[in-house]
């Protein structure tokens, strides 16, 4: 591990300004996954801006009925929080699905968004990848990707990302506030990250140094019926091998509206949107919820060890609208 | 008598484990103490063409680039493993290449981290296979085995006989992760070695630095007071001993080395994977008239290593014709060693699988056919068993588990979007003892010293032993104190082949009666106090020759998702008959604990190794899973009264490992039970049940 500096600033500019004056420098939130890399030599930085004396770690109401996070939340105040679990059940359930207690008391809303992901090769800096070394190489390709893409990849890289709390963010059409060095920006989290295509050293849309304010989750209320559906290789404290972020809103049995969003099958949280219109004004039956499932993995290009994700994430799918419906 | 064997005892030092005060092996504050981190190779075979040190001699506080350009010369040992440094070859992915000393931790890291160390790399042969070429058959197994056996004449046997199951099974390359990672704290005084170290036994540590470093016995110690857990991977040195020692003694300097977990997937040993065709023969009704057990496995380039996987069928049924067989290939990749119930644990996990498949093929209840096929004497060789319950564990733990009630028909029980299943498995684990050396001395306030160098690696020995020794002084625990993990109290036994009570044990009571005696001699303790030495050598020679192991048998229930192959263990049950108990609580801790371990071998740790690169690949916590705490739920475990005086005097058979052993094949078989889909790999991860 490199030496470096840190600062803890309590105002935004500061931290702004610390962030444009010093190459190498970096934004710090729990530190629950910087710090892992900087251990691991993955991540180098010169300095440390600690974000979480700025004063991002709040909860409230939107105007327009939605709700406002902030970007120093706690994962696990997220979590408890009255209003996301009464308004938002999907994000509770994702939020607490993830890491563990101590874990999620450190991790930040910033912070998660922008969690690295866990493809071994990635975190091994003896070893030649994509992500990490442009042009370098992709071993996972041919090695182990058992817990790797089968939506979205490239060529140079089939990462995935491991983000619980995404999923369900992507699944509620959030939006990520920033504040960039060219002024502040309401970034959609569908235009959030990017798919790796020919840069997947390059993972959002953010420009170097922004900074995340907040995040805001519109007014739905039909997504007071929603559900996270985790899929892992033990009980907890392990990331999802696929997992599905669904809200629901059903009347007389069809379907009026739809959010699913798929996580551990993409390099970014998967909003299934094939999925959800071919759902709008169905039956709300296991017969649709299959053919909604299958019209979004019909573009699945699995590899040889991570097959097993097409049937996984189906499954699901349907079980999860299946539960909501009963639940409404 | 004060009668406290057989109580359950807390653990002595609990108390001062959780409050801090225990000291472990990196806890110990030194005067003019530096630091050494390692650094690994990164290929997996070749050679070290060179380290670059200049730049990491400049940085602050770097004290020392030690490579085998520089480093201290060794006396050979037959484990290459600790010749460390001693020359440019390059025999697995992650073995040491260099130590960088540093006035602290964090600047010794630093310097690691960015040594340039050239390498003239060659291909790399690291994937283990049935048809490897260089399959061989080792001289013999772990400890001292024979490789094959053959009794009467297997393939006639399958040929005649009614049903036949022959399938392949295999378990995959498992790390020990003990809590505490391997360190040592090593420091010269004049010719004499003092080494602070996490082991499990430090009589051999003891011995192997006297032997690398050409000193006397007496010039060397090793102290071990408090270890946190080895499950096999301390059981003897390990190079950061070695590494330790030698730096101390090149830079003059106290000096620690501590492994990382992610060290750990490479420096101090990892259960072989095993790939083993089991087949087996049977009359109608289920009775055995062939067994064949054939495995194959690995070890490195560096040591032999060769786990002893077939050697759970030599004692478990009755057969004719039973035969066993090792092959094994040296490949490019850390050294396997023990890991808790070496050959028990992944050969129980083939057969009492095996078992299931000839249980249904015949349309037995797998219980009654164990018992169908329970042995008078040992299946291999004919001895007769000192003691053997297997039945009545099956039994106990039937009644208790209300195995009468289950439906044998597989993929019928279904609860919303879980199937349900259950399933049973045998274990077994020798029961051995090895000579120790203990003494014990009476104090004039009437207070006793126990002193023997054996290890507590977070069993409850120590406590374990307090008891034994009080209650053959007839003195409460309180007059008794216990001294252990000193290698200058003597010779002993190491933590490890669950034989630490029955031998450490043996020569306590042994050395507590000839100090009873020693004082009714005398008339009472003299002034000066009165001490009594013993030793178990000539006892253990002395011992008839007889088959001496525990058994048990392990139920287990599970749920299977159907939508995502996610398992959920229930319930689990394990019945033991393991001779004499000493402490209930902690016993009960490490049966319920290896159970835990087997449930986790079962379902979850599993350690990829990655061709290209010739590394095990998941080498940290989020990567190599262990069972945690929600996958465990109601886990029971209990024991049946055994006596048995042809053990040693305290009657105790050991129950560090019988605990692992059946417990996956136990799961294997309630997944089964559950699914109808036969699971033949560990662990059985939700891709491998939705995929099969
Ligand atoms: C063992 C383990 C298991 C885990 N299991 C799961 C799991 O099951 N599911 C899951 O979803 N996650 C899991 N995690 C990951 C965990 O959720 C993340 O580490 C955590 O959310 C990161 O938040 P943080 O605040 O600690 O981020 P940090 O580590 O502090 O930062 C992460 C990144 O975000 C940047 N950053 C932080 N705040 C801001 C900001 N305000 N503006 C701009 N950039 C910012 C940092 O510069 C850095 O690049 C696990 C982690 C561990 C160690
Ligand atoms: S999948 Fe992506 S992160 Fe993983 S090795 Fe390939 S390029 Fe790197």
């Amino acid at each position: 591990m490199k030496e470096f500096g840190y600062e803890r600033p309590a105002h935004p500019t500061d931290a702004l300004a610390m962030i444009a004056g010093v190459a190498g420098a970096r934004f710090l939130g729990g530190g629950t996954n910087l710090v892992d890399l900087m251990k691991l030599g993955v991540e180098t930085p010169a300095v440390l801006i600690d974000v979480t004396a700025l004063p991002y770690d709040f909860v409230t109401d939107d105007a327009d009925g939605g709700l406002r996070v902030g970007s120093g939340t706690r994962n696990s105040d997220l979590a408890a929080h009255l209003a996301v679990r009464r308004r938002y059940p999907a994000l509770a359930q994702a939020v607490l699905a993830g890491a563990s207690g101590q874990l999620r008391n450190m991790a930040t809303v910033g912070g998660n968004l922008l969690q690295r992901t866990r493809c071994p090769y990635f975190q091994d800096v003896t070893k030649p990848c994509n992500k990490r070394v442009p042009d370098s190489g992709c071993p996972a390709r041919d090695g182990e990707h058992h817990n790797l893409a089968i939506l979205g990849g490239s060529d140079l890289c089939i990462a995935t990302n491991p983000s619980d709390m995404a999923v369900a963010l992507a699944a509620f059409d959030a939006v990520v506030f920033v504040e960039e060095p060219a002024g502040p920006r309401a970034v959609p989290i569908a235009d959030f990250y990017r798919l790796p295509a020919d840069e997947p050293q390059r993972e959002t849309t953010l420009e170097p140094g922004a900074l995340i304010t907040a995040v805001a989750l519109p007014a739905l209320p039909w997504a007071a019926n929603s559900r996270y559906r985790k899929a892992r290789e033990r009980a907890s404290y392990s990331f999802a091998i696929g997992s599905v972020a669904v809200a629901l809103d059903v009347a007389d049995g069809m379907v009026r509206d739809v959010r699913i969003a798929l996580g551990a099958v993409a390099p970014i949280p998967w909003r299934a949107y094939r999925a959800e219109q071919s759902l709008r004004g169905q039956p709300a039956t296991e017969v649709a919820f299959r053919e909604a499932a299958d019209a979004e993995l019909e573009w699945a290009q699995p590899l040889r060890d991570n097959r097993y994700k097409v049937p996984l994430v189906r499954n699901l799918m349907v079980r999860t609208l299946i539960e909501l419906v009963q639940a409404s | 008598m004060s009668g406290t064997v057989g109580a359950p005892v807390s653990r002595i030092e609990g108390l001062s484990k959780v409050t801090g005060e225990a000291r472990y092996a990196a806890d110990f504050p030194l005067a003019g103490l530096a630091h050494g981190w390692i650094v690994q190779s990164t290929i997996a075979r070749g050679r070290v063409e060179s380290v670059d040190a200049g730049a990491a001699l400049q940085m602050p506080g770097v004290l020392a680039v030690v490579t085998a350009t520089n480093a201290m010369r060794l006396q050979d040992v037959d484990d290459g493993e600790l010749l460390v440094l001693q020359d440019q070859q390059v025999h697995y992915r992650g073995q040491t290449v260099a130590l960088v000393v540093g006035d602290t931790l964090e600047q010794a890291r630093a310097a690691a981290d960015g040594l340039p160390v050239e390498y003239q790399a060659e291909p790399h042969d690291v994937l283990l296979s049935a048809s490897h070429p260089r399959l061989f058959a080792p001289d013999h197994v772990n400890p001292n085995l024979p490789t094959d056996t053959l009794t009467g004449d297997v393939e006639a046997g399958l040929a005649g006989a009614a049903v036949t199951v022959d399938h392949t099974y295999s378990t995959p390359a498992e790390h020990n992760n003990p809590m505490e990672p391997h360190a040592t704290t090593a420091f010269w005084d004049g010719d004499r070695l003092t080494v602070y170290d996490s082991n499990q036994g430090a009589t051999r540590v003891h011995q192997a630095l006297v032997r690398l470093f050409g000193l006397e016995d007496s010039a060397v110690r090793v102290v071990s007071e408090h270890v946190g857990g080895g499950f096999g991977s301390k059981g003897g040195a390990r190079s950061q001993a070695v590494l330790a020692a030698m730096a101390a003694r090149m830079l003059g300097r106290p000096i620690r080395v501590v492994l990382s977990r992610k060290q750990l997937f490479s420096l101090v040993g990892y259960r072989t994977p095993t790939i083993q065709r089991v087949r087996l023969g049977s009359d109608r009704g289920g009775r055995l008239v062939a067994l064949d057990h054939q495995v194959v496995e690995q070890t490195s380039t560096v040591y032999e290593f060769a786990e002893q996987t077939a050697v759970f069928s030599r004692v478990m049924y009755a057969t004719p014709n039973l035969s066993t067989s090792h092959r094994l290939v040296a490949l490019d990749v850390p050294t396997p060693r023990w890991m808790r119930a070496p050959g028990e644990a992944p050969g129980s996990f083939a057969v009492e699988s095996a078992m299931d498949e000839l249980a249904e093929a015949c349309g037995v209840d797998p219980i009654e056919l164990r018992i169908r096929n329970e042995p008078v004497t040992e299946p291999e060789g004919g001895r007769p068993f000192s003691s053997r319950n297997l039945i009545a564990c099956l039994r106990e733990g039937a009644s208790r588990f209300r195995w009468a009630e289950r439906d044998p028909r597989p993929g019928t029980r279904r609860d919303g979007q879980w199937l349900m299943g259950t399933g049973v498995a045998a274990s077994t684990y020798p029961a051995r003892s090895a000579p120790s050396t203990a003494s014990v001395s009476a104090q004039e306030d009437g207070s006793f010293i126990v002193r023997l160098t054996a290890a507590d690696i977070g069993t409850g020995a120590r406590t374990a032993l307090t008891q034994v020794a009080a209650d053959e002084l007839q003195v409460p625990m309180d007059k008794v104190e216990v001294r252990i993990g000193d290698s200058d109290f003597g010779p002993a036994m190491i933590a490890g082949g669950s034989m630490g009570m029955a031998s450490w044990g043996w020569v306590v009571v042994k050395a507590c009666r000839q100090l009873i005696a020693d004082i009714d001699r005398c008339g009472g303790v003299p002034d000066d106090g009165l001490v009594a030495r013993a030793d178990t050598a000539d006892d253990i020679a002395a011992q008839a020759d007889l088959v001496r192991h525990s058994f048990g048998a392990q139920f287990a229930e599970v749920r299977v998702d159907v939508d995502t192959g996610e398992i959920r263990v229930p319930r689990l049950l394990g019945v033991f008959a393991a001779g004499r108990i000493v402490n209930a609580k902690t016993a009960r801790s490490q049966l319920i604990g290896g159970m835990t371990m087997g449930l986790s071998m079962a379902l979850f740790e599993e350690s990829l190794m990655d061709a290209e690169f010739g590394d095990y690949l998941n080498h940290d916590f989020a990567g190599y899973h262990i069972a945690a705490n929600a996958d465990v739920q109601r886990i029971d475990a209990t024991w049946i009264d055994e006596e048995d005086d042809q053990l040693n005097p305290l009657g105790v058979k050991g129950i560090g490992e019988i605990g692992i052993v059946g417990t996956a094949a136990a799961i294997a078989n309630a997944v089964y039970h559950a699914t109808g889909q036969r699971q033949r790999h560990l662990p059985i991860r939700p891709d491998r049940v939705l995929s099969p």
